[in-house]
């Protein structure tokens, strides 16, 4: 593990616990999103790691050496740091600011201004704004400044404590990418405070939830989307977001009927006509003796047998669009769209049928992410707003016990 | 006018040397004492008022009260002014790198320490540089009083441009007194003039 950090705790001297029992492991090139509200530990946790501040008890290791051990001053210069309000040193032109961890290390002056001209490039800025000094700059130009200093001296981690909270939406996204390529192209290590959910969700390969010194939930963030683990990750999350994510977090399992009308192709039509009587629907899907989908009859097709006795397999069509269990709806709805077919058989990964897609349940999927949360007095159309409603149920429930 | 200079100009050469060298030792001094002081002020959490208050009312002490109480303890000469004048210097210096070194934001102070710079690093690289503009006008403030004062110098025979007025007094000889006096708002202006260049060179481009 490049950084873990285990049971720390920060009290401070009036008896306030800032942090409890923080536990966290992280790996070379994880982008690890701390989020939380205000006072809930995050960026204290965070000062932790380059000993801007000292925990109580616990302890910080970074490539298995205990950091209490090291020198603050030498292992904050193999940190890079960026803070909210950027931090660039008023006096000093970018060069300087971009080489102050460089020069505090004691690069050559000649290696130093490549590195300087290489990290501009790396902001994607010109390179003559290196003579420039960072008042001169706009409040996005001189983050990007503040986040490629981080990596001048080639730090392996980069802390970051609410970078771009100060930015408007449009550069806030620019920069947003900026970081994301560079922990993705150059393999650095982020970890970084925010109290914007979608730049964490956006952002980090695992997010930390903390409310009150305490983590309340670290995951991936399409498992915390997923399944939140109480009632304050939902608030935070947001009702809308989850509804909104959950194209992209849903299976197709999630959303599918169980229990498809299914015949098997020994059958005859009479089998086929009195099964779609009963069960009300104008198409069979035909599976064998394993379950394993073969086609699909069409009440039209079953019109034009005149001998009653054909067998199923002789008129099943074979040109079946299905869909996989696993897949996620995002992916698979505009295909489903497309394809024009009312219903969409499931299937598992070795082809055998376990649901099926009705354009209704895509419908309401279609609907919620456009349009938000559902009317809560309305019945449930599809699993995932029963799921809603009974989250919302429980709440009450929590409330009436108090 | 011509009369005067022939006839005193040697005179206000020397007195004028004498009148800068009282000043600038003064300066100098306060500058060594009051700019640390005011730098150490900042690193404690406690003393800063009650030291800034102290240096306060050291500067109420009337100037030619001061320069007698000098008398007892460094005799008559040069010696005793400047330690006076010295004095009096202390306060506009050492309120204003306080108010300086305070006035650096604590974003660039964090910033500082995050990225690795020791604690002198931070002082000598961000911070003293930031504030220099701040601790720049104490000092420019202090000469400009300095000068003023190291008039009354010559009361306890520190001679200077103070001779000159003194002896005017005496004689009553109006010419005198001007031949004195005007150098010194001279010098005062020019020295005033000369440190706003230095207060502007230290000064940040961004910052100005």
């Amino acid at each position: 593990m490049l950084l873990s950090m285990e049971h720390l705790r920060k009290e401070y001297p009036n008896g306030k616990v800032a942090v409890d029992d923080f536990n966290l492991q992280v790996g070379r090139g994880e982008f690890i999103a701390f989020i939380g509200t205000s006072g809930s530990g995050k960026t204290t946790t965070m000062r932790m790691i380059n000993r801007m501040l000292k925990q109580t008890s616990g302890t910080i290791k970074i490539n298995d050496k205990d950091i209490s051990k090291m020198d603050p001053v030498k292992l904050r210069r193999s940190i890079g740091y960026v803070i909210q309000n950027i931090g660039l040193m008023p006096h000093m032109t970018i060069q300087e600011n971009i080489e102050l961890v460089p020069k505090l290390l004691g690069w050559s002056k000649e290696k130093r201004a490549e590195q300087a001209h290489k990290m501009i490039e790396l902001a994607q800025l010109p390179d003559e704004m290196l003579k420039r000094y960072p008042g001169e700059l706009s409040g996005g130009q001189q983050q990007r400044i503040g986040v490629v200093r981080a990596l001048a001296a080639d730090q392996e981690i980069i802390l970051m404590d609410e970078p771009f909270g100060a930015l408007d939406p449009i550069t806030r996204e620019s920069l947003q990418d900026l970081v994301k390529h560079l922990q993705e192209d150059l393999g650095k290590t982020f970890i970084f405070v925010t109290h914007d959910m979608d730049e964490a969700l956006h952002l980090a390969t695992k997010v930390v939830i903390m409310s009150q010194g305490k983590q309340v939930q670290v995951d991936t963030p399409e498992n915390i989307l997923r399944h939140p683990a109480n009632e304050f990750v939902t608030n935070l999350i947001g009702e809308e977001r989850l509804i909104r994510a959950q194209p992209n977090i849903l299976s197709v399992s999630q959303i599918m009927l169980k229990n498809p009308v299914s015949i098997t192709p020994d059958k005859t039509v009479d089998d086929a006509i009195d099964l779609m009587h009963d069960r009300r629907v104008d198409t069979l899907l035909v599976t064998d003796d394993d379950d394993t989908l073969q086609g699909y009859v069409d009440l039209e097709d079953i019109n034009r047998i005149t001998d009653a006795h054909t067998t199923v397999s002789d008129f099943t069509n074979r040109q079946v669009f299905f869909v996989k269990a696993d897949s996620l709806i995002g992916d698979t709805v505009d295909r489903i769209l497309k394809q024009g077919v009312k219903n969409v058989p499931v299937v598992d990964k070795d082809k055998h049928l376990v649901g099926i897609v009705t354009r209704t349940a895509l419908v309401d999927i279609v609907y919620d992410a456009l349009r938000g949360a559902p009317e809560a007095d309305e019945t449930p159309a599809s699993p995932i707003n029963a799921d809603i409603h009974a989250a919302a149920t429980h709440d009450e429930g929590g409330d009436s016990q108090q | 006018m011509m009369h005067f200079l022939a006839t005193y100009g040697t005179q206000l050469i020397s007195k004028t040397g004498q009148h800068l060298y009282i000043s600038a030792a003064a300066l100098a001094l306060g500058v060594i004492v009051a700019v640390p002081l005011g730098i150490l002020l900042t690193r404690m959490k406690h003393g800063a008022n009650f030291v800034i208050t102290l240096a306060g009312v050291l500067q109420t002490i009337p100037a030619m009260a001061l320069l007698a109480i000098m008398i007892p303890i460094f005799g008559i000469g040069s010696t005793p002014a400047i330690v006076a004048l010295f004095i009096y210097s202390l306060l506009p210096i050492l309120r204003n790198t306080y108010l300086g070194m305070q006035g650096v934001s604590p974003t660039v102070r964090d910033a500082a320490k995050g990225m690795g710079m020791t604690w002198w690093q931070m002082m000598i690289q961000a911070e003293i540089p930031l504030a220099a503009p701040v601790i720049m006008a104490g000092i420019r403030l202090s000469a400009t009083y300095v000068i003023a004062w190291a008039t009354l110098a010559s009361y306890i025979g520190a001679g200077g441009l103070g001779d000159f007025i003194f002896n005017g007094l005496n004689l009553y000889r109006s010419d005198l007194i001007l031949g004195g006096s005007i150098p010194v708002i001279l010098l005062a202006l020019i020295v005033d003039y000369l440190l706003g260049k230095v207060e502007m060179a230290v000064t940040p481009r961004q910052l100005r």
